[in-house]
């Protein structure tokens, strides 16, 4: 993935299983991205992806890092987490596959939308995951209309 | 349909952000599956749930909405609530279950939301 030369970066901890928490980071990163001049329908996009990335470090895994990176023609968040990992990445990425718990479920979460909505909202976003160690997710969204395509 | 005609609408107990209480509102959305707010839901939509924790302020939040209704009698979290104002989201009340809140504001010309593949008809 492009690496620009970043105009803010910030890093960020995300605990597994800490749902007082859980958002925190997404919510603090559309509050940063608000005081800038990118275009709100930009902002949600990025604010999706990151909200669905940071509840499935929570739900899936024990813990991990949020980088995000803010340059003047992209936004680029990364998250390494440690944990279970995913075996199979495409099913994973079916609409519909989750292996959400029944508590998942009662707080609104394991539809299976999760990463099929990040990749939906994201301008590039690539997925990589090591079973038994953890997950990595790149997304990153551009700020000028004319590099997505 | 501004938000003070809701609450008439729905009965409803206007819980924090009185202060929006003239704004307009052009569309909503009802569900009690975040997931599945996180993939329809439009900036500025008005969201009926009946799911009361934190996370349902937070996704509501995230998504840009301009208000919450709570349906079938349901209340949120403190922890709700207060991040309700803190972000300054208008928190509606109502007994009404969500058929028929829903019903309600929709016969009331209240559009809802539609998927982008959707040609509306
Ligand atoms: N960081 C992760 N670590 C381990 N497993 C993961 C991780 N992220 C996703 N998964 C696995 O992939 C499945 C699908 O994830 P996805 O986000 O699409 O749906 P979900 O989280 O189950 O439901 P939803 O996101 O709709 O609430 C999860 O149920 C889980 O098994
Ligand atoms: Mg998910």
């Amino acid at each position: 993935m492009i690496e620009n030369e970043a105009v803010l970066a910030q890093q960020f901890e995300i605990q597994g299983r800490d749902f007082n928490h859980a958002g925190n980071i997404s919510t603090t990163i559309k509050e940063i991205l608000q005081e800038t001049g990118i275009p709100p329908s930009i902002i949600i996009r990025t604010a999706i992806a990151t909200y669905e990335a940071e509840m499935n470090v929570v739900m899936y895994a024990d813990k991990g890092t949020l980088y995000f990176s803010l340059a003047p023609d992209s936004i680029r968040i990364k998250i390494d987490d440690r944990g279970t990992g995913i075996k199979n990445i495409s099913l994973a990425m079916k609409e519909g596959y989750s292996t959400a718990t029944n508590e998942y479920r009662e707080m609104g979460f394991g539809a299976g939308m999760g990463l099929p909505n990040i990749k939906k909202n994201a301008d590039k976003f690539k997925i990589s995951s090591c079973p038994g160690k953890g997950t990595t997710l790149e997304i990153l969204f551009f700020l000028n209309n004319s590099e997505g395509q | 349909m501004t938000l003070k005609e809701i609450v008439h609408i729905l009965q409803a107990e206007l819980v924090c952000g009185k202060s929006h209480i003239n704004d307009e509102i052009e569309f909503a959305g009802g569900s009690d599956l975040m997931s599945d707010v996180l993939a329809f839901a439009k900036p500025g939509i008005l969201l009926l749930t009946g799911l009361s924790n934190l996370q349902s302020v937070r996704t509501a939040d995230i998504i840009g909405a301009k208000g919450i209704v709570y349906v079938r009698g349901k209340k949120p979290d403190p922890e709700g609530i207060k991040l309700a104002k803190k972000k300054d989201i208008p928190i509606l009340l109502t007994d009404y279950m969500m058929y028929t809140a829903c019903g309600l504001l929709y016969s009331q010309h209240l559009p809802g939301v539609y998927p982008v593949t959707d040609k509306k008809s």
